[in-house]
């Protein structure tokens, strides 16, 4: 019973953050006095089937960003370093998959390998800091993520192909036979371009293997432990170094796929106009889901539907699209608010609850020291 | 966030004997100082004559003065405790602030209105942390996610069909008035041609100071003086450190710390606005979409890298957009140049340290600078692109090889409770 | 320092400081206070004793202002008050010094002390003359100029009675405040406080210490469970007798029947020896044996190594040398959590930062500690099904009441989550059990049951590290008793002919080693 209350209240806390946040940027709407019901009205409708493959592509790249982002934030370390690991693991991906060492198939994967390898190795960086010289993983994070720009952008000055007649430059293409083909979408009367990526599944293959290790493994068990409260973890025998090593690597290797659905599916090779950007959403995205796979994946559509949907305002409605880049930030707040009023309600609850269970005995302690924590608001 | 923590270490041991904090004034007139030497031996050794140009120094000055006062901004909030992330958000504000006022009211209006908005990003960064206890990583991210969109939004809003704007941009605004002494300023120069050690050198920055020298450069060094009076010679400036060292303190002596802390962050906020409001109007001549460049994290670093203090942050920022403003101009062979001090300067600290018997240290800042100085030995020019990761790369080292030296607020990051004390 | 200025105890001609009338406070399902009645006179120091969890820190904060009081009176200097803030207190002459230090430790020492009282004397020149004065004055020897972080313990103590001085307070509280000192400081202590005493402030000295008491103490008021039972004279009781109106009647005996009697050695530890960052000597040649079935009691003042020997018999610890060897097993080498596979169970001293993970359900913590054990673990995996089930086995056996597995820790009262942990860490059938502080801050019905559950496993030939500050639980349970002090083993007593003054004064080194 309990169990199916908490999922509710699970529920209840994102839908009343995404309640706050529409109410927010209909304000902002109404008082820069543009259309808000025409606004909605656009962005609320049902997708076609073209915007539909859209957000669905979308989506698989968000959904890895949310779910590096995940990894971090359940052993409590903020990665905000993934923008910058899936930029240099991409671009490295893309180098050698454009340079075809291996045959077919074998080539993607070997790229794939390298991708995770470096993310994993770039955010190893942030992870040894913190592990060995108690640098904040924020900060270094932060700092790689400039530093991965300027070393990219180098790179690919020094590794570039220029295309003829345009004056972007990438990587080699990569071959027919190693990119990942498309999926076609259910719908019957699918034109061209109706189809989203084959990365979709590798995505989805990645949120399952997330779900198991941490909740069924020792590793993921580790990882959480660490997350809740070290000392404990330290007096459990945990060996919380390797431990944050470890899990800013893993956190990296997932950043290390951000870019790989783009690169495979649709642009084939690394250029100067890259998609960027996308491990910010990551943060907003994982928070939103509650670093839970499934969660992680409802905010990722969400977050993609209100992109694709709102693409069309400026034309259609005179609007500026960047409307819900307000509404997804607002969310960020929100969510984080909501899930911590939910969370008190429960502990309070559960506290009531127990303290019935123990009546005979002698009543709970008052519960002020332990609420005030530390560690409790994050994700 | 704290930005140097241990997660395993049981008991910090207490670094007793380390110095008094405040260096005396000639501690830092003999550093300045001895930069410019150096940088003028380094001139005529490596023959990169643009080091040290009145040119440089005036650029320099515009380029530090965004990046100091986000770190002033920073400083502000997170000396009473509440880590700002969103400066760069903040920042973002500032810069429409400017464009859209100064357009419609005129520069000093411009200016103002740069400080207001990027106090509403203080706003909502203070009512998330200090009030609701949001996270302040999340926090900072959040603001920084809104003002981006916001303000791309309002451009294209306000800016969109004027005439010499659009959704990026703003129509050029008017500048703050500047100060120029053209008699001193020739003197100067001839002086600065003469190429005396030394005296050339200083002849330059003299020159740049009174050239063109824009009042809200004055304005923004004034503030870094008016930051320390404050926080460190005032009972207000007391309470609001004690905020960030320990609130638990500070509420059991009365202080109302939720009220410090939210006006901190909003001082913060006005700070990282003006830094914004800079970069649009004295930096350049309109808003544009994307001005900020990742400068608020600069601002952040230059902040870190100053030890959480106001003439630290001044040497960290003046270092940043020195290396900023020598990557624009003639960049590969100035910075260059300057590599080859790095070098020098790491191995004679390695020395240094080995005479301290801290041979690990040693070793790596050693290999370091044989490294570097290989590549000066190796290469023409440095490539922009290293030139530009230099602020960053400068920070994880001194994260990561000072940091026992650093020293933050006790408390800061960490989400205050009201009630807590006791 | 001076015995010749304490003045007849409680002289009835001296005003009166302090006078509560009937102070009553709950928490949700909690009597913190009930009816409690208190006269301080002003140049004296008043001492109010009880266990922990009587009451006196929750007393404390009232008369602080820190909570509210649900019913009664607050009296001070013969004016009726209300107190609903710190500040409200301050301004009554009250100043407080909290157990766990409000200093901040990256501010001076003036800064520190001025901070909130800057309109009294600035926080310039004229504020660091006062703060010298009143230094002076009172002997306490603080310098305004240095940073907080470079003072030691009990150096913090002063500036924080500095700071409450600075504000013109004229009745101090200090809540537990030798808990954290060493005897040398202690004693320190009691002269600066004799030394307010005679100036004519008012001291109200809150311990669970009663030798200390004794010694300084004008008065002395005992509470027991939330009330006040009596106001003393030290001249009239003894310590015992304090004990008993501590305690009550229904002082719960640990007592164990039988002596061990194997001779098999399970834990040697040689020569263990451990220093801090600046050289000194947290632990210095520890050795001892416990052999199976035992219990070895570890006697000392907090502070003096305990928590140290028992990080590092943990492995929690590096940088300990000497060796360690449990059964035929060299430790040394080991990583904590090999310790643990080893055989060893461990109950920290701090359940709530060591012992658990506050908001997973109660089937994890049951994992914690044992995450690569059956029955929680096979491989690396962990058998979410079989936690469960032997969670509920713990429940049922070790009587935690709750309603179900899935609870969050955070839920359980303290005695539940002790229990908890200790149905927990006696699981996996261990060959050495480190108990700190077993029964801390729990409830009497736990405690009784927590100690039977030691004594049942020691029959079974579990030995046992106990650590404890209450000396009745450590002679009542151990089969041998360790004195330590300032990191060294300096006596070994058998505790069915010694008393807890001798244990006592072996502790603080007054005493000679038996």
């Amino acid at each position: 019973m309990t169990r199916v209350l908490r999922a509710l209240l699970g529920l209840l806390a994102p839908l009343l953050a995404l309640v706050a946040a529409f109410a927010i940027t209909s304000l902002v709407l109404i008082s820069a006095g543009d259309p808000v019901g025409e606004v909605w009205a656009e962005i609320l409708q049902v997708p076609e089937t073209r915007n539909l493959a859209n957000i669905v592509n979308q989506a698989c790249v968000l959904y890895l960003s949310g779910l590096a982002v995940a990894v971090a934030f359940r052993m409590n370390l903020f990665n905000i370093g993934v923008d910058g690991q899936y930029r240099i693991a991409a671009f490295v991906g893309a180098v050698v998959a454009g340079e075809a060492w291996l045959p077919g198939y074998l080539n993607t994967a070997l790229a794939i390998v390298c991708a995770m390898a470096v993310g994993a190795l770039w955010a190893g960086i942030a992870g040894v800091l913190r592990a060995t010289r108690g640098v904040s993983e924020v900060i270094s994070t932060i700092m790689l993520n400039f530093i991965s720009t300027s070393v990219v952008a180098y790179l690919l000055r020094e590794a570039a192909v220029r295309e003829e007649g345009s004056n972007t430059i990438g990587t080699k293409e990569i071959p027919e036979g190693s990119r990942i083909g498309s999926i076609p979408l259910a719908a019957a009367d699918s034109g061209p371009g109706v189809e989203v990526y084959g990365f979709v599944v590798l995505a989805i293959l990645a949120g399952v293997t997330y779900w198991f290790v941490m909740s069924r493994t020792r590793f993921g068990f580790d990882l959480r432990a660490t997350g809740q409260s070290t000392t404990a973890a330290v007096a459990s025998g945990i060996n919380v170094r390797r431990m944050t090593i470890l899990t800013m690597m893993l956190s990296g290797a997932v950043a290390g796929l951000v870019g790989l659905p783009i690169l495979f599916g649709e642009a084939y090779s690394y250029g100067s106009t890259f998609q960027s950007g996308l491990g910010f959403a990551g943060i907003a995205i994982a928070l939103l889901g509650r670093n839970n796979p499934v969660g992680i994946a409802l905010a990722a559509l969400l977050f993609a539907f209100l992109e694709e949907q709102s693409n069309p305002l400026q034309i259609l409605v005179g609007v500026s699209p960047e409307i819900v880049a307000i509404t997804q930030g607002v969310i960020v707040l929100t969510v984080v608010i909501s899930y911590e009023v939910v969370r008190r309600f429960l502990t309070r609850r559960e506290q009531s609850r127990v303290a019935r269970a123990e009546r005979p005995a002698e009543p709970a302690e008052p519960a002020g020291p332990a609420e005030t924590q530390d560690q409790e608001t994050r994700a | 966030m704290s930005v140097v923590t241990d997660p395993v270490a049981p008991t910090p041991a207490p670094a007793s004997s380390r110095g008094r904090r405040l260096r005396p004034a000639y501690w830092w007139l003999l550093g300045i100082g001895g930069f410019i030497a150096l940088l003028s031996l380094l001139e005529r050794v490596t023959g990169a004559d643009d080091l040290t140009s009145a040119g440089t120094v005036g650029a320099t000055l515009i380029a530090t003065m965004p990046i100091m006062l986000a770190a002033l901004g920073g400083l502000w909030a997170e000396r009473a405790g509440v880590v700002n992330i969103g400066l760069e958000g903040m920042m973002i504000l500032g810069t429409f602030g400017a464009g859209f006022f100064a357009f419609t009211y005129g520069p000093w209006i411009g200016v103002a209105g740069s400080v207001a908005l990027g106090m509403v990003g203080g706003l909502v960064h203070a009512l998330a942390t200090v009030v609701f206890g949001v996270d302040h990583i999340i926090s900072g991210v959040a603001i920084n996610i809104i003002a981006l969109g916001a303000v791309q939004y309002l451009a294209s809003l306000t800016f969109s069909g004027v005439e010499g704007g659009g959704p990026t941009q703003s129509p050029k605004i008017g500048d703050v008035p500047t100060i120029s002494f053209p008699a001193l300023g020739d003197r100067l120069g001839e002086i600065e041609d003469t190429n005396w050690f030394f005296v050339s050198e200083l002849a330059a920055i003299a020159r740049a100071l009174v050239t063109n020298l824009s009042v809200l450069v004055l304005i923004s060094l004034a503030l870094v003086v008016l930051t320390y009076v404050v926080l460190w010679r005032t009972a207000f400036g007391l309470r609001l450190r004690a905020c960030g060292e320990s609130p638990a303190a500070a509420e059991s002596l009365g202080v109302a710390v939720m009220r410090y802390k939210f006006v901190a962050v909003l001082i913060s906020g006005g700070l990282a606005g003006l830094a914004g409001g800079f970069l649009a109007m004295v930096a350049s001549s309109n808003y544009r979409e994307g001005q900020t460049g990742g400068r608020g994290y600069i601002g952040l670093a230059a902040m870190i890298f100053g030890n959480w203090r106001p003439g630290g942050l001044l040497a960290g920022s003046g270092l940043f957009g020195y290396t900023e403003t020598l990557g624009l101009r003639q960049g590969g062979t100035s910075v260059r140049a300057l590599l080859l001090l790095v070098s020098l300067l790491a191995i004679a600290f390695a020395i240094w340290q080995v005479r301290r018997s801290n041979f690990t240290t040693a070793t790596v800042v050693f290999i370091i600078g044989a490294a570097v100085g290989a590549v000066y030995l190796s290469i023409d020019q440095v490539p922009g692109d290293f030139t530009r990761m230099t602020p960053y790369v400068i920070t994880l080292l001194v994260l990561a090889f000072a940091s026992q030296r650093l020293r933050m607020p006790a408390a800061d990051g960490q989400v205050y409770r009201k009630g807590s004390a006791g | 320092m001076t015995e010749t200025s304490s003045t007849a105890p409680g002289d009835p001609r001296a005003p009166l400081a302090v006078r509560l009338r009937g102070i009553g406070k709950r928490f949700p399902g909690v009597i913190a206070n009930d009816d409690v009645n208190i006269d301080v006179r002003r140049g004296t120091i008043h001492a109010v004793v009880g266990e922990n969890g009587a009451g006196k820190s929750t007393l404390m904060k009232i008369l602080y202002g820190v909570q509210p009081p649900d019913s009664g009176t607050i009296e001070i200097d013969g004016s009726q008050v209300k107190l609903s803030s710190p500040a409200d207190a301050i301004k009554a002459g009250v100043g407080m010094v909290f157990q766990h230090f409000m200093l901040a430790d990256n501010l001076t020492v003036l800064e520190n002390v001025v901070l909130g009282a800057e309109k009294q004397h600035g926080i310039g020149r004229k504020a660091r003359a006062e703060v010298r004065r009143i230094s002076d004055a009172y002997g306490l020897g603080v310098d305004p100029d240095v940073l907080v972080e470079e003072l030691g313990v009990g150096a913090r103590q002063r500036v924080e009675i500095l700071k409450v001085l600075y504000r013109g307070a004229r009745t101090i509280i200090l809540d537990e405040p030798t808990a954290v000192l060493v005897p040398q400081e202690v004693d320190e202590l009691f002269g600066n406080l004799r030394e307010l005493k005679k100036e004519g402030l008012a001291v109200l000295f809150i311990s669970h210490k009663l030798d200390e008491v004794l010694s300084v103490a004008d008065e002395i008021t005992v509470i027991r469970r939330g009330t006040t039972v009596r106001t003393v004279v030290p001249a009239d009781v003894t310590s015992r007798q304090l004990a008993e109106l501590m305690v009550g009647s229904e002082l719960p005996s640990p007592g164990i029947s039988e002596k061990a009697t194997s001779t098999r050695v399970q834990l040697a530890v040689t020569g263990l020896s451990l220093h801090d960052a600046a050289g000194r000597a947290l632990l210095d040649d520890v050795t001892f044996q416990i052999r199976r079935g035992e219990i070895l009691g570890i006697a000392g003042v907090e502070g003096n190594g305990q928590a140290e020997l028992v990080e590092a018999i943990m492995g929690m610890r590096p940088g300990a040398t000497g060796s360690i060897v449990l059964t035929d097993q060299d430790l040394a080498p080991m990583s904590t959590l090999r310790r643990r596979e080893a055989g060893i169970g461990y109950i920290p001293e701090d359940r709530q930062r060591h012992g658990l993970l506050l908001d997973s359900p109660l089937w994890e913590n049951r994992v914690l500690g044992h995450q690569s054990r059956p029955p929680s673990a096979s491989g690396r995996l962990i058998k979410r099904g079989a936690a469960r089930a032997d969670t509920q086995r713990i429940i049922d056996a070790y009587d935690v009441r709750t309603p179900g597995t899935d609870v969050p820790a955070r839920a359980l009262s303290g005695g539940n989550q002790q229990k908890l942990i200790v149905g927990r860490e006696m699981s996996g059938d261990p060959i050495l059990l480190i108990a700190a502080h077993p029964t801390r801050g729990v409830d009497v019905g736990a405690q009784a049951a927590i100690w039977n559950h030691i004594r049942e496993a020691r029959a079974e030939g579990l030995s046992v590290l106990l650590i404890s500050a209450d000396l009745d639980e450590l002679i009542g349970l151990s089969d041998r008793i360790e004195v330590v002090l300032r990191g060294r083993l300096v006596g070994e007593f058998d505790p069915s002919d010694v008393t807890p003054e001798q244990l006592g004064s072996a502790m603080t080194g007054a005493g000679s080693a038996a």
